[in-house]
């Protein structure tokens, strides 16, 4: 997906003088909101997983065990 | 030789295992330091959430930047902001108002002299995305993506282990 979209970028760069010219530039500017959307998704899911990490930190007592062990099978 | 693609999966393999080893270190870290400012604080129990949260989320964005190393100009301007963001927490708020503005001054200087194009939104998620030009941002927007969707199954994984 994200080969396309820089490859789809340059394509409408390239030929300007193409016949599809507006249905390139337009799934281009297409491809440039997917992505903006998909990043912040992910800015979300950062929030919303470091609250969890937070509560799980706060509640166990064997967190600090569950964490080595992790830290060991990473 | 080995081929591209077997040195790409390597780099890829490095990269969620170096991550993995950084944040799990950080959130000791943190267990450690909030025991010691005392385990139950009852009458600013959301301040005090709020403020583990943040905690969590810069030592997940610090740790990915670090684990990329500085070879990536985004994880360049990452540690760059985390590291003025440690800095003011140090000063007085009155002095990185200051020094905030400065700053911003000097970045609006060079942004009028460049013509508006149609990435501004990705400029403004992409760290240090302000000056790059197109190509070297859609270059530095693949990586992006690349190591925040690693850094988000990571953080997924941990949580459902922690909860084991």
């Amino acid at each position: 997906m994200i080969r396309s979209l820089i490859l789809l970028q340059s394509y409408s760069n390239f030929f300007p003088e193409t016949r599809n010219r507006r249905s390139e530039k337009v799934s281009a500017a297409k491809a440039l909101q997917e992505t903006c959307n998909y990043i912040k998704s992910l800015h979300r899911e950062v929030d919303d997983l470091s609250e969890r990490l937070s509560e799980l930190l706060e509640t166990t007592d064997t967190t600090q065990a569950a964490i080595i062990r992790n830290l060991l099978m990473q | 030789m080995a081929s591209k693609h077997t040195i790409a999966t390597r780099h890829a393999q490095g990269i969620r295992a170096r991550f993995a080893s950084r944040f799990l270190r950080s959130l000791l870290r943190l267990r450690r330091s909030g025991n010691r400012f005392g385990g139950s604080q009852s009458n600013d129990e959301g301040i005090g959430k709020r403020i583990r949260t943040d905690r969590i989320k810069i030592a997940a964005y610090a740790a990915m930047a670090r684990a990329v190393g500085p070879r990536r100009s985004w994880s360049r301007a990452l540690l760059f902001k985390l590291r003025n963001r440690a800095r003011i927490h140090g000063v007085s708020r009155k002095r990185c108002l200051v020094s905030e503005k400065k700053r911003v001054a000097r970045n609006k200087v060079v942004a009028i002299s460049r013509e508006p194009s149609r990435a501004d939104t990705l400029r403004k998620l992409v760290p240090g995305g302000d000056s790059m030009d197109t190509c070297v941002l859609l270059e530095e927007t693949a990586h992006y993506i690349k190591c925040l969707a690693t850094q988000v199954t990571v953080m997924q994984s941990i949580a459902d282990r922690l909860l084991l």
